[in-house]
């Protein structure tokens, strides 16, 4: 499996999803930078990383999701590529329109950075199945504005059609029916605030990201 | 000409600053105060004089990038 991470200005977690991706597909990850203008044909997933592109001017995610690079990433996941968004990939995700819903300021206000328990509410998914019948996971959370919201009638259809794949155990931020991580319709595009990147060597302090990976990797 | 966008928050979506706001001007004793909501406003410096093409102009900004309108309102003003 070829891999390739987006590299924005003031994105500080690009470095970690690209050791993350070598050590679980054993090949060199590519790293594209946002002016280009398209992501190579021979790439099989892409991770959008998290960090604070642009210094979170505007709105999180709000400029990278309009870079040249996104603009090609719209169109190769509307044609079926796989994509995941961590942190603030899944801000820029939501902003660029992959993702429903939006994410707002942490409920308390606080930025959160701990390592959280995640509830896999559906196992049977391109980014989850390597799990086998696991119920729960830990993965580090850092950050300000992870507060999911979307429309009632948005978050229903999400939940009935099992496109929730990860609930907070502990809502840490206020999220709408604590919901941590979520996918599109056609399953190929997912976003979250946690990161499954940061938790893939004992020194992380755990490795309960690495069959996050090993999902994609086998469902190819 | 200028353009000044208001943006804030829809009602409805959750404002938890806006509501740390309300309660910091509490405690300094403007009890009149029952609810605050946080926003942001964008001047713009625009060339021509059209105010009505400038809006149609400045709508399409929003749309596009100025306002996240899954959560944000917006209004426009045109100055001379």
């Amino acid at each position: 499996m070829k891999t390739a991470v987006i590299q924005f200005p003031a994105a500080n977690c690009d470095r970690d999803a690209i050791t993350a991706l070598e050590k679980i597909t054993g090949r060199e990850s590519t790293l594209i930078w946002h002016r280009e203008t398209e992501i190579p044909e021979d790439i099989d997933f892409v991770v959008v990383p998290g960090g604070f592109s642009y210094g979170d001017y505007l709105r999180c995610g709000a400029m990278a999701a309009r870079s040249p690079i996104v603009n090609d990433l719209v169109k190769k996941a509307n044609g079926g590529l796989p994509v995941a968004g961590f942190c603030n990939g899944f801000q820029i995700l939501c902003e660029a329109g992959l993702l429903p819903g939006a994410l707002l300021r942490n409920k308390n206000l606080k930025f959160v950075c701990k390592p959280q328990k995640l509830k896999i509410t559906n196992g049977n998914t391109r980014f989850t199945s390597a799990y086998g019948g696991q119920q729960e996971v830990v993965y580090p959370v850092a950050h300000h504005d992870g507060n999911y919201y979307a429309d009632d009638a948005t978050l229903s259809k999400l939940e009935k059609s099992g496109r929730v794949l990860f609930k907070y155990v502990d809502n840490p931020n206020g999220s709408a029916r604590d919901i941590a991580g979520i996918c599109n319709e056609d399953g190929n595009v997912f976003g979250m605030m946690p990161h499954p990147e940061r938790a893939v060597d004992p020194l992380h302090g755990g490795t309960d990201g690495i069959n996050f990976f090993k999902s994609i990797l086998e469902s190819r | 000409m200028k353009a000044i966008v208001h943006i804030g928050l829809k009602p409805g979506v959750l404002d938890p600053q806006g509501r740390a706001i309300a309660r910091s001007l509490g405690d300094l004793g403007f009890s009149e105060v029952t609810g605050a909501r946080q926003g942001k406003v964008i001047e713009l410096d625009m060339k021509g004089n059209d105010a009505e093409k400038a809006k149609a102009s400045v709508i399409e900004m929003c749309e596009k990038l100025l306002a996240n309108t899954v959560i944000e309102s917006y209004k426009i003003d045109i100055e001379a």
